[in-house]
């Protein structure tokens, strides 16, 4: 039901209200531009504040430009936002505790992977040849005899 | 009467498959000739009746069929033939049937294309093809039916999504799911090759070229995706790190593990074990895919429209099929032989390496998709994962990954020695770190380390690619001539060097795309101009247009550069007639080297409106690069060896 | 062999974790608020724009604050509710969200008022304060006016007797509770 209502809701904001082009002045646009890359709109989720056509990321437009001229820094414009919001407004997640894993996860993996696939290669190739490395040869070159033009 | 026979159509496809699934089985078990050879028969006709059911479903949109839910629900008497056909897949329960139509097609060429190969096996591996048509057809049946009825009958129906009313829509859809269900048939080999016991690698060499094959629709779908949002979405981007992309991105990933794996395997008889769990592992990632895209259990720009019996049902086929899979796994892979000896310096370990960096790509995926789910499930504060954090991480598992691709090609099997492999490369490696730090700031004047490093990444799969196949050229004894020896090079090899190129092109299309694209959203009064990039872009007027099923504003903006007209956009502002959401129609003039894209936005005031301005260098180069990898898996897919099995079947 | 129970060990989690999801709403937003105090403000009453309301004026055992509008079309279906819970003596204040005050006044007088006082944010700066993203939503209080729960969506019988009924018989039981 509550999915329903988001929807309804979303499509509304959508279809009434035209979203404002919001003109900043010209030192802030880089800055406010890419904070609005950072933030996630709540009402069209997966969309940027500088995607969402909803009434509410115009007015959250609005903030960022007037925090900027205020001289907030981004830092502090994001903090505003997870104040109000939570973290599900930031797009990149703050490292907490509770994220560790997230950032810290795929290189963890990688790690693993590559010193487990090196160690069992390490072992494999130290097991002695039951048979002695010309034989061995002889094998391979009649088992892959169509191989050869891709050495 | 046609939805109706449709619905048959499919009842029977389902007794096909059921048949399909259990006597050629038995029949392997049994060692009984008539039972194995109902698998082809079975396969052949549940395709034919799926196609039959899907021609129905067809017929009932281009007939204008509101009584049938579906149809009334994604079509409407105005919209394009075109669009009507392409309706069929353009929601979930068609999209299923296309689903399970493509899964019956590979079945059928399975059957058709396997002549050659022993009875039991190619019995096993319909079978199981047959019980994952079940699983799907049953889903379909009882959850999703598309040819169900509703009293009375709409007057009207209620249009396509407005979204989907685009030319690569129409052929998206379609790639996709071949890539996705084609690796069904890899997954059947390896599931009919460990029950069988027969653990030898024998099963590498049939399943190699099935496997490329769907890699190739996976990519080319992948591609036509990326495409469409750049060109539909209108916000100048050609990847978000969508759930629904990333769905689409993790079995890329470990498929490219996996016809990489098999390739050591059917030459080295090496890695066996891991191309079993790979080829089970693209499969269920296909699966999961499914699951998130249908289940509602993330928040996605374009996943359908969520049922939780669906979720239920799938995520209990997902179990049987991963967790049957896995056990089967668990239990046999006890059995497999080492295969080939080599050393730890070998192309080999390169070949493993890159599959462990491709699997750990996939997981990082993985994780940050899921992520908010983890949270939300344990009850901790929910977040986002976006982009940002998968550019963070992402970027620094590939670096590696590219630079192994450049020694992969060129190493050798067995042993390699490190002072012989930098001899050969170190020219190479030159040229590509000049190449990074000499193109951005040749052509934009300006650089980053990030920039560079991915400049040169790109310049060294690139250069090592061309090598692979130069340096044969270049030992030809002096008798041959060129032309002769290259076309003696086996069209295996150049498959790889044409992928790897496309790689290489697509990376110089990321990394100039993303350093030095540059944009405006700003509000704009007709007659007055913008200055972005180099170019001026004036709005000389906004005015109405008529569609077919939807009315517009237009808007004509004269781009020119130094005073010299480029071009005049037409990006337009829609609304549909039916679902009345307004509808961003960028206008884009594509080059090799940039694009301007305009997209429409709100009028601001009288005479004033919104423009988003994108300039986007070498964004052409993502897809034209991706395109060459898809040709280069054809290439390898149509090597000689494998014709010659295919005549031999003749 | 242990080696080879990995991915399936791995898929059983991984498994638990979808199945859970099923029934969890991903595009639900929970608050950073609760548990923290109502943001100050100070906004016209609906009815008198002359007259100011500020979080002061939330004093009570217990308050609701309704964010609605006359443009929100799931607002209405939850109106007879509020209407219901008013005439139980529950105490509702309003946020009007970014509404026309004439139509929202005709509103409350034709359907009727459920609201001790509504406060008029025509800009919806406040309703960002209030980390507000859709109405209606609906706010507890209690007496040290601090969040004590939030509500997306339209309220039912159902809900308030689940969801709210249950907190404030627990701001009841431990009346003296400090949040400090």
């Amino acid at each position: 039901m509550n999915k329903i209502i988001a929807l309804f809701v979303c499509l509304l904001a959508t279809q009434l209200v035209y979203a404002e082009i919001i003109n900043v002045q010209p030192q802030y646009e880089d800055r406010y531009q890419s904070l609005l890359e950072e933030l996630r709109c709540l009402v069209c989720q997966n969309q940027t504040l500088a995607d969402s056509s909803s009434e509410l990321a115009t007015d959250l437009r609005v903030q960022v430009k007037d925090m900027l001229e205020q001289g907030s820094s981004d830092q502090q414009i994001l903090d505003f936002m997870s104040a109000r919001y939570g973290d599900f407004v930031l797009y990149t997640p703050p490292v907490k505790s509770h994220t560790l894993f997230l950032w810290l996860g795929p290189f963890a993996l990688l790690l693993i992977g590559v010193v487990t696939a090196l160690w069992m290669i390490a072992q494999r190739a130290k097991q002695a040849p039951t048979i002695s490395e010309a034989d061995q040869q002889r094998l391979h070159n009649l088992l892959a005899d169509q191989d050869t033009g891709e050495k | 009467m046609i939805p109706e026979l449709g619905q048959f159509a499919l009842i029977i496809a389902l007794c096909l498959a059921i048949a399909q699934s259990v006597l050629p089985m038995w029949g392997a078990q049994t060692n009984n000739l008539n039972l194995m050879s109902v698998g082809r028969t079975a396969a052949s006709g549940q395709f034919l009746f799926l196609l039959i059911a899907f021609l129905c479903l067809a017929y009932s949109f281009v007939d204008n069929d509101f009584s049938v839910q579906y149809v009334a629900n994604n079509s409407n008497t105005l919209l394009p033939i075109y669009y009507r056909i392409s309706a069929v897949w353009g929601a979930h329960e068609g999209s299923l049937l296309l689903w399970v139509l493509a899964l019956s097609g590979w079945g059928f060429a399975v059957a058709v294309k396997s002549r050659s190969l022993p009875d039991d096996v190619i019995a096993r591996v319909l079978a199981v093809m047959g019980m994952i048509s079940i699983g799907f057809i049953l889903f379909t049946l009882l959850t999703s039916n598309p040819f169900d009825r509703m009293f009375p009958a709409a007057a009207e129906g209620r249009d396509l999504n407005p979204l989907l009313q685009d030319p690569g829509l129409v052929i998206h859809p379609p790639m996709l799911y071949m890539g996705y269900v084609g690796f069904s048939v890899a997954f059947a080999f390896a599931i009919a090759a460990l029950i069988s016991g027969k653990l030898d690698s024998a099963w590498v060499r049939w399943s190699r070229p099935w496997a490329n094959i769907a890699w190739v629709f996976l990519t080319i779908g992948i591609t036509l995706g990326s495409w469409w949002a750049y060109h539909e979405l209108g916000w100048g981007g050609w990847w978000f790190w969508d759930p629904v992309e990333n769905a689409s991105f993790m079995p890329w990933l470990v498929a490219t593990a996996l016809i990489h794996s098999l390739a050591v395997t059917e030459k080295r008889a090496t890695f066996k074990s891991w191309t079993v769990l790979l080829s089970i592992l693209v499969f269920s990632l296909s699966l999961l895919g499914t699951f998130l895209v249908r289940s509602g259990v993330l928040v996605s720009v374009h996943s359908f429209a969520s049922d939780p019996a669906r979720g239920v049902y799938i995520l209990a086929f997902l179990a049987v099929v991963v967790g049957g899979s896995l056990t089967l796994y668990a239990w046999r892979s006890v059995q497999f032989s080492t295969g080939g000896r080599f050393e730890v310096m070998s192309k080999e370990t390169m070949l493993l390496l890159n599959n462990v960096l491709l699997v750990v790509a996939m997981l990082t995926i993985l994780i940050g998709t899921l992520y908010p789910l983890f949270l939300d499930a344990l009850g901790l504060p929910k977040l986002s994962v976006g982009p940002p954090y998968f550019s963070a991480v992402f970027v620094p598992l590939m670096l590696p990954l590219i630079f192994l691709m450049g020694l992969g090609p060129i190493a050798k099997w067995r042993r390699i020695s490190i002072s012989e492999l930098f001899h050969k490369l170190k020219f190479l490696l030159a040229i590509a770190v000049i190449l990074g730090v000499i193109l951005p700031i040749a052509i934009y004047r300006d650089t980053t380390i990030m920039t560079s490093l991915g400049i040169a990444a790109g310049g060294w799969a690139f250069a090592t690619a061309v090598y692979a196949v130069a340096r044969l050229i270049m030992k030809r004894d002096k008798t041959t001539s060129v032309f002769k020896s290259l076309s003696k090079v086996p069209r295996a090899l150049y498959g790889m060097s044409v992928a790897h190129i496309g790689m290489g092109i697509f990376i110089f299309g990321v990394v100039f795309t993303s350093a030095f694209s540059d944009q405006k959203e700003i509000a704009v009064k007709v007659g007055t101009s913008v200055d972005l990039a180099g170019y001026s872009f004036l709005l000389r007027g906004v005015g109405p247009n008529q569609g077919p099923n939807y009315q517009a504003m237009r808007a004509q903006v004269d781009v020119t550069q130094d005073n010299v007209p480029i071009v005049t956009l037409e990006p337009e502002k829609r609304v549909y007639t039916v679902q009345r959401n307004p509808m961003t129609e960028a206008s884009i003039d594509e080059g090799l080297f940039r694009d301007l894209y305009v997209a429409l936005g709100e009028p601001v005031s009288p005479g004033e409106w919104g423009l988003r301005i994108y300039y986007r260098p070498f964004v052409q180069w993502i897809w034209i690069g991706a395109m060459l990898m898809a040709i280069g898996g054809i290439l390898g897919a149509t090597d000689k060896r494998y014709r010659a099995s295919a005549n031999r079947a003749a | 062999m242990l080696r080879a129970i990995i991915p399936a060990a791995l898929f059983i989690v991984l498994a638990g974790f979808l199945w859970i999801g099923l029934y969890k709403d991903p595009s639900l937003v929970p608050s950073p608020l609760i548990g923290k105090p109502v943001p100050e403000f100070t906004l016209s009453t609906l009815k008198d724009p002359t007259k100011n309301i500020t979080q002061a004026d939330f004093a009570a055992d217990y308050a609701l604050i309704n964010v609605w509008a006359t443009w929100c079309v799931a607002c209405k279906q939850e109106h007879q509710a509020l209407l219901n819970l008013a005439a139980q003596g529950v105490p509702i204040f309003g946020l009007n969200y970014k509404d026309d005050r004439q139509s929202a006044i005709q509103w409350l007088l034709e359907d009727g008022d459920p609201y001790v006082m509504s406060a008029f944010d025509e800009s919806g700066r406040v309703a960002i304060d209030f980390g507000v993203y859709g109405a209606p939503e609906t706010f507890l209080i209690d007496r040290q006016g601090i969040i004590q729960h939030k509500l997306i969506g339209v309220m039912t019988p159902v809900i308030w007797q689940n969801q709210f009924v249950p907190k404030i018989n627990q701001l009841a039981a431990a009346p003296t509770q400090s949040y400090e």
